[in-house]
This record gives C-alpha cells, structure tokens and sequence, in this order.
C-alpha cells in the first residue's frame, strides 16, 4: 500500500517538475527580453551593465514608437470590427434557419485553416488590383478578415446552452428586436463575446505574416518595424517597449480576472464562483 | 395574414444580421482566393505584377527538383513540428486537464499570456539566447560543460525548434479542452476493473481525446508551412521551406504568376488535409 502511495508522490511530483519545464520553455525568451532591456550596450549581443536609460531614450526613437501605435490602433479597431459584426452574425445564424448556412459555414473555416501567407498575399493581390494604397486602412481590413472567422466561431460555441425561449418570450411581451438583443440577449452571451474579443486582439498583436504583405511603409506595425533588427541583433529600446506591454498586458489580465470572480459572485453567490469552469480566451 | 407578414419580418432581420459578415468574407477572402487562381493562369511581367495573356506553363514548372525538394523538405519540417508538438503538449495539458480548476484556469492562462508578445519578438528573444556568443553558450562554457561555443542557431534543428515554440501553444489548447472533457468516473472504473494504469490510457484515456489530437496536429501542421520568417530568422536565410518560396515571389524573385500558382497548391494541399480530417474530426473543434 505504502508502495503505492509513494509511486503517487513520484507521479505527482515529477509532473510538477515538466510542467514547470515547458513554461520555462515557453517564458525563457521572454525573461531574456526584460532583461536584455536594462542593457547598457546598444548592441544589445551580450549583456553588459544595468540601465534604465531605455525606458525614456524610446521615446526618441520614433519610428519605433509611431509603429507601435499603429500596431495598437490597428488591434483595437480591427477587433472592434470584428466583435459588432461577428457577434450581430452569429446571432442571427443561431436565431434562424435558411438555405445556404452551410455555405457560410465553409466560408467561415476557410481563413481559420488555410495559411496564414495565402490571406496575406491574396489581399496584397486585391488592394493592388484595385489600386487601394497599403497603410493603415488595408493592415485594419486584413486584420478583421483574419478575427473576424474566429469571433464568430466562438461566440457561436458559446451560444450552444443558450435557451431561445427566453428571447420569444421578450418578443412575446413586446420587446422589438433590436430591444431583445441589447437586453436579453448579449448579457447572455457576453462571455463568449468577451472571449471572441479577447482572441481578435490576441491575433492581431501577435500577426507577423499578414501584416507584412498588407503593411504601407509609412504605416508599419510594430514586428513589420522590428523585423529587419532581428537577425542582427534587437536593440535594448524594443525589448523596454516590449517590457511595458508584457506588464501591461498581465495587468489587464489579473483585472480581468478580477472582475469576472466579482460579476460571478454577483451572479452565483459565493460557492459556485469557485466550481464556476473558465478557460479564458478560448 | 399575419403569418405570412411575421415570416418576412423574420427573413429581414435574417438578412440584416447576417449579411455584413458574409459580404465581408466574401470581398475580402472568397474573391482574392478567387483572383489568385486567376493570377496564376497569366504570363508574368518581368518587372513585377502580370500581363493578361494567358500562359498554362505556370504549374508545369512547379515539377522541377528543386521545387519538389523544398515542398517536400517543408512536409518534413512540418509534420516533425508537429509530433514533437503532440509529444510535448499531451503531458502537459493531461497535468494541466488533472489540476484543481482554479489553478486550472490560471494555467492556461499563462500559455495565452506570451501572445501578446509578438511571435518575432519572442523568437528575438530565442536569438540572444542560442546565437554564438549567446547565454546558453555562456552558461554553458562558464559551467565547464563544453570547451567551444556549440552551433545552434542558423541550422535546420533551429527552425524545427523555432515552429516548436511558436505552435506549441495551438496543439496544448484542443488536447486541453478534449482532457477536460474526460469523465474521471471512466478511470476510477477501469482501474477499479484491474487495468494497470499505461492501459487505461491506451484504451480509455487516449482513444477519447483523439479529436484534440486530430484538431492540434491539423492546427499546428497547416500553418508550419507557411511561417516564412521562423525560418528566416532560426535557419539564418538558409532554410527555404513553402512559405519562404511563394514570399519570394512576390518580393525579391518578382514572378506573381508563378507565386499565384505555388499559393494555390498550397491551399489545394490544405484543402485535401481538411478532408481527410473531416473524416475522423470535426471542423469545431479548429477554432
């Protein structure tokens, strides 16, 4: 018996130690990025002495810091874009049955699987065509091109529990349509929106590819900027920059947190917050 | 009467709700496919951009050696990617899936969090650590473990470990949400029947989470091909894989026909993968 339990601790413990592995794994890269930040060699290839400098020097550079706005604006538009339209979408394909739903359905798994290159370079193909000039207007369509699928397949999934009845009752009693969605409907379903939201913006920071064939050169997004640096060597004033969305990001992500456990107890009463399942973001 | 009013009322509002997101997807996905399977049938201008004049030869030289080599050097990359991916991540979302929830979500939420770092400041970040003079070959010289700086970055094994990182992330969130789903009472039921554990997994544990493992591979396989920049910047300029080779030529190689042509035998290789999936998993589950 005693054996047994033993062979228990092991397990338990060694898949501690892997776990904490792969976050190693997956953080090592990013702790190098914060530190190399504080780097007094410009250079930034081998670590030399402790400054600060960078996090005000940044502010100098700026193509760097233009480019990072664009990559901010571009992010929050596109996803604006992407939640009001996906969301109004999937409602309705949930609300109604027609012909052709299928069609829509293979339409919306086309830009979720097929390369992200081939996104890229057939609207580098169109805006060219058409003679659009590439900036901010074309990084912004590509980019809701690319969510816009994803918000709508989430929301959508999100929406299997949803009880319809709830919504004829409310048209039933008068409410009109756009009454009943603002109401009824998306405090439903606001999670599932906060999720889609969530992954729009998280696609949009995190794109390489299709902003680099759809990004105008006085327009570039803050990779497109930093791209060319790379191989040889990242300067200390992009990783401070990438150092204050790192924090700002875990920021918004402990309030998020926060605010969902208090809307859930809200909601729920104390206990169920605490067996109430969430995988954020997706 | 009313009926028929109501029906109609309810195919407008129909419309109005769906329509923005399908003319969008259209404009902007269905017809740019469409118009570089048009692209790829026209002769190319030797100064960029094409010539309207129909030229069949495009695909034709697709079969070259050279060509054959790097589509199939690229499969190669991509499909070890991905079993290195499915390796790694089983066990790790199986820990994750066995946690106590809170915890759980928390856990999961630090694979989302590097995200928000772009890709390539996070590979940037691969860079300081694995170049020449870099902090492993420091750490490692200092420690007494290895005499010479070892060679790691601008090698294959640095862009197969490159696509690793970058997609480790999308095969762990399908094998996590296919764990979560599993009833822990069909465990406790096959140990309790006298399963020794490595056969529980096998029979039970496994066989019920191979939609994840479908929709992870599908989710890390597809997109390896086309990642040119992990291999730009991990193989140094000197890994060519598809992606690399249709950016080409539309960039440097100045040749949009024949980079039409390639962008098309790569969506008809996806396309023929997704059937092949659709057969054993659900298109659901990829997103």
């Amino acid at each position: 018996m005693s054996n047994r339990k033993k062979g228990k601790k092991i397990r338990r413990v060694s898949s501690i130690i892997y776990a904490c592995l792969i976050y190693i794994f997956l953080y090592l890269p990013i702790v190098v990025v914060i530190v190399f930040s504080f780097n007094t060699s410009k250079l930034n290839l081998r670590f030399e002495g402790f400054t600060f400098e960078w996090y005000w020097k940044m502010f100098e550079n700026k193509p760097l810091i233009d480019s990072f706005k664009n990559s901010i604006i571009v992010a929050v538009s596109s996803t604006f874009i992407s939640v009001v339209v996906g969301t109004i979408a999937s409602v309705g394909m949930y609300r109604y049955s027609f012909r052709g739903k299928g069609i829509i359905d293979s339409m919306l798994y086309i830009p979720i699987v097929i390369p992200e290159i081939i996104l890229g370079i057939s609207l580098l193909m169109l805006f060219t065509a058409f003679e659009i000039t590439l900036g901010m207007l074309t990084l912004i369509i590509a980019h809701v091109s690319f969510s816009l699928p994803f918000v709508i397949v989430t929301v959508r999934s999100r929406m299997s529990g949803f009880d319809r009845s709830i919504e004829e009752a409310a048209m039933d009693l008068g409410a009109s349509p756009i009454r009943t969605f603002t109401r009824i409907t998306l405090p439903i379903i606001a999670p599932g929106v906060v999720a889609g939201a969530m992954l729009a913006l998280t696609l949009s920071l995190d794109d390489v590819i299709v902003s680099f064939f759809t990004t105008g050169i006085k327009s570039k997004t803050f990779p497109i900027q930093i791209q060319g640096m790379v191989r040889t060597g990242v300067s200390p004033d992009v990783y401070a920059l990438s150092t204050l969305l790192i924090v700002g990001t875990i920021i918004i992500m402990i309030l998020v947190n926060v605010f969902d456990r208090i809307a859930d107890k809200k909601m729920y009463g104390e206990e169920k917050s605490i067996d109430e399942e969430r995988v954020p973001f997706v | 009467m009313k009926n028929i009013t109501k029906k109609m009322k309810k195919a407008r509002s129909a419309i109005f709700m769906i329509s923005p997101a399908v003319i969008w997807l259209v404009m902007f996905i269905v017809i740019p496919i469409g118009f570089i399977f048009f692209i790829s049938f026209m002769t190319k201008n030797v100064y960029g951009g094409y010539i309207h004049k129909l030229d069949l030869t495009v695909y034709l030289r697709f079969f070259d050696n050279r060509y054959l080599r790097i589509f199939g050097y690229s499969a190669l990359i991509a499909l070890a990617t991905t079993i290195i991916s499915l390796l790694m991540g089983y066990p790790f979302a199986y820990i994750i899936s066995t946690s106590s929830k809170r915890t759980r979500n928390l856990l999961m939420m630090a694979i989302m969090l590097p995200f928000w770092i772009n890709s390539l400041i996070r590979t940037s970040g691969w860079i300081t650590i694995l170049r020449l003079e870099g902090v492993a070959n420091t750490v490692l010289q200092r420690l007494n473990i290895i005499q010479e700086p070892l060679k790691m970055l601008y090698t294959d094994g640095a862009v197969l470990f490159g696509m690793v990182y970058v997609l480790f992330p999308f095969m762990v969130l399908p094998l996590y949400t296919s764990l979560e789903k599993l009833d822990p009472a069909l465990l406790e039921a096959s140990s309790d029947l006298g399963a020794r554990p490595y056969r529980t997994f096998l029979r039970v544990v496994f066989p019920q989470t191979l939609p994840g493992v479908f929709a992870g591979s599908i989710q890390v396989f597809v997109p390896s091909l086309g990642y040119f920049f992990i291999a730009d910047i991990m193989g140094g300029g000197k890994t060519i894989l598809i992606g690399n080779l249709i950016k080409n030529q539309f960039t440097i190689g100045r040749d949009w026909p024949f980079g039409a042509a390639l962008s098309i035998i790569l969506v008809v290789l996806t396309l023929v993968l997704l059937k092949l999936y659709s057969k054993i998993g659900s298109m659901e589950d990829l997103a």
